[in-house]
């Protein structure tokens, strides 16, 4: 039961949270904060040393997993699936990464929640955020780990839409329902399909969807095919759909952005220790599936990387603290699956896992200062924030530096594993997207830095009258990510600068991992590592020069190239063309063929009314028998008793 | 006399009696055709004692005795009510009995 009490100690907060969060607003009392500290807080914290205490045996070295099965979910006919658990290395990184960063993340909303009047829902919605990740990552099967993916989706909608009497909040919210809700179908479908696969020829009491039985049949499922396609590129197609919609990539990232509507602490929560990480974790945990179908990876690597470049151009002038963050997950997510697609998961994983580190510390620092601006979002009305708030501008510089790549910070090392196995895979074009999109990236987010916390300030009067440190609980948070950011590269440290690469080897994933080692090129990649961080410190300097006086001389050379810049603020209309090319047509598709015909004509005339005046016909017609007539009754009496008295005659 | 001479009287009483029940318009006639279709059916239950050495046939038949007995009481009483009302026992005049149908 130990790995069932990880998930359920966030599942009890969520619980308990929400009930006290029902009474409260029922009776119209106040909520009691410290309790709900206590349980929303603690409950996860508990979690967390369940997490550790469970995962230390596979940091040492354990290899075998750990298995639980809870009980038996669902049986049809040969169809069995469990409600099992499995916790092995690369699970391990995942919940302590969730547990770790998302109590961090609870421990900070403390002090960013601290007047609201979702108080208790606000913690209820977030345990049960943890809870549904947990249950995806600890799932031993596929249907299982739908129902955490689902949950995800339920809650990133919940907490998204948390302030929901603002429409443009609760749309947001709705859109990133709806946009997961098209990538789940692909999730959907692939198990359909593998199901389709695997049930007929299934041994008595199997559990087809469990990944080790998958990985078993293998053998059965790498040669057969699915509409006249191999079925693992179908398959492993259609689960990147999912992991395009999780996980926010092209075309389905446009939820992301818009995510921003949530409170600030939930955008940590989304970006970095839950939710976007799904799509990444579910094709590391599939490795062998994704591993047998090549087509698919590259399909993985090239949406990845133009993900990566085009989220850091449009990062390049956002004006909105929150925004720039927001993506610079989408682009940062675009590395993760450059890394899936040229088959090094274990850096993809690796990435994750930093980016879960400073993203959470950027996040949290955004908050930070949007607490201390008391709710101004807007960087062109900031600047000189670092005499305000010592603590906050400086864990934010580190997360910066390491968002930026420059050794030794923990991206730098992610970063360029992921580079370099790009190159030395073959797939040059995708390199130099990445190497672009390193650029964007350390460019916009020194932008940010400088925009923000140096230079004069911009602060309004009257922001300028409360602008203080956040409190203790706010900034240990921001402390402990930034140390973690700074040297969790460590872990990863290549062997061509002397380390063992220990995260590769550990994680042990996908069948690409132990071959590749062989052809190591060490000037080559030492060049690269060079020429990346060349890239991120000339972007630096870039930013350095353009940003360090404030707004007006880069306004200007805006201007200058005004067609570009339209561009890119518009982020490249792609919303407003999903609105022309789907919204539109569905809606008016709607509106003219489902709601006027199928359902006014076709579901209400016809089959409601309709129904209705047969009937009601048909009995106009037999009440004409009864007209009164005594005698007539008589004998029908009689005609009815002779037919069935004849019968009986005959039989 | 043998056992097929009381049936057929016996069915020549009930065939009359519903021919009269079916035919007549005059309630009270209809009535009397009642009471011979019943009386048709006491017959045969009888006759049919005698021929088996079996009770129960006349038990059959006391009990239709009986039953005839509480019909005449209560179907005269309606006709009565009847006749009060319309002046006159014929049971086309009293058609708007049925229920009433509205489409």
């Amino acid at each position: 039961m130990t790995l069932a009490w990880i998930i359920l100690l966030p599942l009890l907060g969520a619980i308990i949270n929400g009930y006290h969060a029902m009474s409260c607003t029922l009776r119209k009392q106040k909520v009691i904060t410290g309790m709900v500290n206590f349980v929303g807080v603690g409950l996860p914290f508990i979690a967390f040393l369940i997490a550790l205490s469970q995962g230390i045996p596979f940091i040492l070295g354990a290899e075998e997993p750990l298995r639980e099965t809870l009980f038996s979910w669902i049986t049809v006919g040969n169809l069995h699936i469990e409600a099992g658990l499995c916790l092995d290395r690369l699970s391990t990184l995942m919940i302590l990464i969730i547990t770790g960063v998302g109590t961090l993340i609870h421990l900070y909303s403390i002090g960013y929640m601290k007047c609201d009047p979702g108080y208790a829902k606000y913690f209820a919605y977030l345990n049960l955020f943890l809870t549904s990740m947990l249950i995806l990552v600890l799932a031993d099967n596929l249907v299982l780990m739908f129902l955490g993916w689902e949950g995800v989706g339920l809650c990133s909608y919940l907490l998204i839409g948390f302030w929901f009497e603002d429409k443009a909040k609760a749309q947001a919210g709705k859109k990133a329902f709806i946009v997961n809700r098209i990538g789940d179908v692909g999730f959907l479908l692939a198990i359909f399909g593998l199901g389709v696969l695997l049930l007929p020829g299934i041994s008595e009491g199997a559990s087809i969807f469990n990944f080790e039985y998958i990985e078993s049949k293998m053998s059965l499922i790498a040669p057969s095919t699915i509409f006249w396609m191999s079925s693992p590129i179908i398959l492993t197609l259609l689960l990147f759909v999912g992991a395009t919609g999780k996980s926010a990539q092209i075309p389905l990232y446009v939820w992301l952005p818009d995510a921003m509507a949530g409170p600030t602490p939930v955008s940590a929560l989304i970006h970095a220790a839950t939710m976007v990480t799904a799509g990444v974790y579910m094709i590391a945990r599939l490795d062998f599936l994704f591993d047998a179908a090549p087509a698919t990876l590259n399909v993985i690597a090239i949406i990845g990387a133009s993900t990566a470049l085009f989220a850091s151009l449009i990062a390049i002038v956002q004006n909105d603290i929150k925004k720039v963050l927001a993506y610079s997950t989408v682009s940062q997510l675009g590395y993760m699956f450059l890394a899936m697609g040229v088959g090094a998961y274990a850096y993809g994983v690796f990435h994750l896992m930093t980016h879960a580190f400073f993203k959470a510390c950027l996040f949290l620092g955004s908050g930070s200062v949007i607490h201390a601006m008391s709710g101004e979002q807007d960087i062109r009305k900031m600047g000189g924030l670092k005499k305000a708030l010592p603590i906050t501008s400086m864990t934010f510089l580190i997360a910066t530096i390491t968002i930026a790549g420059l050794p030794p910070f923990a991206a730098f090392f992610s970063k360029d594993h992921i580079l370099w196995k790009t190159y030395s895979h073959g797939h040059t074009v995708l390199w130099v997207m990445g190497l672009l999109a390193a650029f964007g990236t350390a460019f916009y987010m020194f932008r940010l830095y400088f925009l923000t916390f140096t230079g004069k300030s911009r602060v309004s009067e009257e922001a300028k009258a409360h602008l203080h440190e956040s409190p203790f609980n706010m900034t240990f948070a921001l402390v402990v990510l930034a140390v973690l950011s700074a040297v969790a590269g460590f872990l990863g440290l290549p062997e061509v600068l002397g380390g063992h690469d220990w995260i590769k080897h550990w994680l042990n994933l996908g069948a690409g991992s132990a071959k590749a080692h062989s052809a190591h090129d060490h000037a080559m990649e030492l060049i690269l590592m060079g020429v990346s961080v060349a890239v991120a410190a000339c972007a630096i300097l870039l930013a350095f020069l353009l940003y360090r006086n404030g707004l007006e001389g880069p306004e200007r050379r805006a201007r200058a190239m005004q067609p570009i810049h339209n561009l890119l603020t518009n982020k490249f209309y792609v919303d407003e063309i999903y609105d022309a090319i789907i919204v539109r047509p569905i809606r008016s598709l709607s509106q003219s063929v489902f709601f006027r015909v199928v359902d006014q004509k076709l579901i209400n005339e016809v089959f409601v009314n309709g129904s209705g005046k047969v009937l009601s016909w048909l009995g106009s017609c037999v009440s004409r028998i009864q007209n009164g007539f005594v005698n007539r009754y008589a004998f029908y009496f009689l005609l009815a008793v002779s037919v069935f008295l004849g019968i009986w005659v005959i039989n | 006399m043998s056992l097929a001479h009381y049936l057929t009287l016996a069915i020549a009483l009930f065939t009359i009696g519903l021919i009269g029940v079916v035919l007549r318009r005059n309630l009270l006639v209809a009535f009397m055709s009642i009471e011979l279709m019943l009386n048709g059916v006491n017959l045969s239950f009888i006759a049919f004692s005698r021929y088996l050495g079996d009770m129960q046939g006349q038990m059959a038949a006391f009990f239709i005795v009986i039953l005839a007995a509480a019909e005449a009481a209560v179907g005269l009483a309606i006709i009565v009510l009847l006749f009060r009302r319309q002046g006159s026992v014929q049971s086309n005049l009293f058609q708007n009995l049925k229920d009433r149908i509205e489409v």
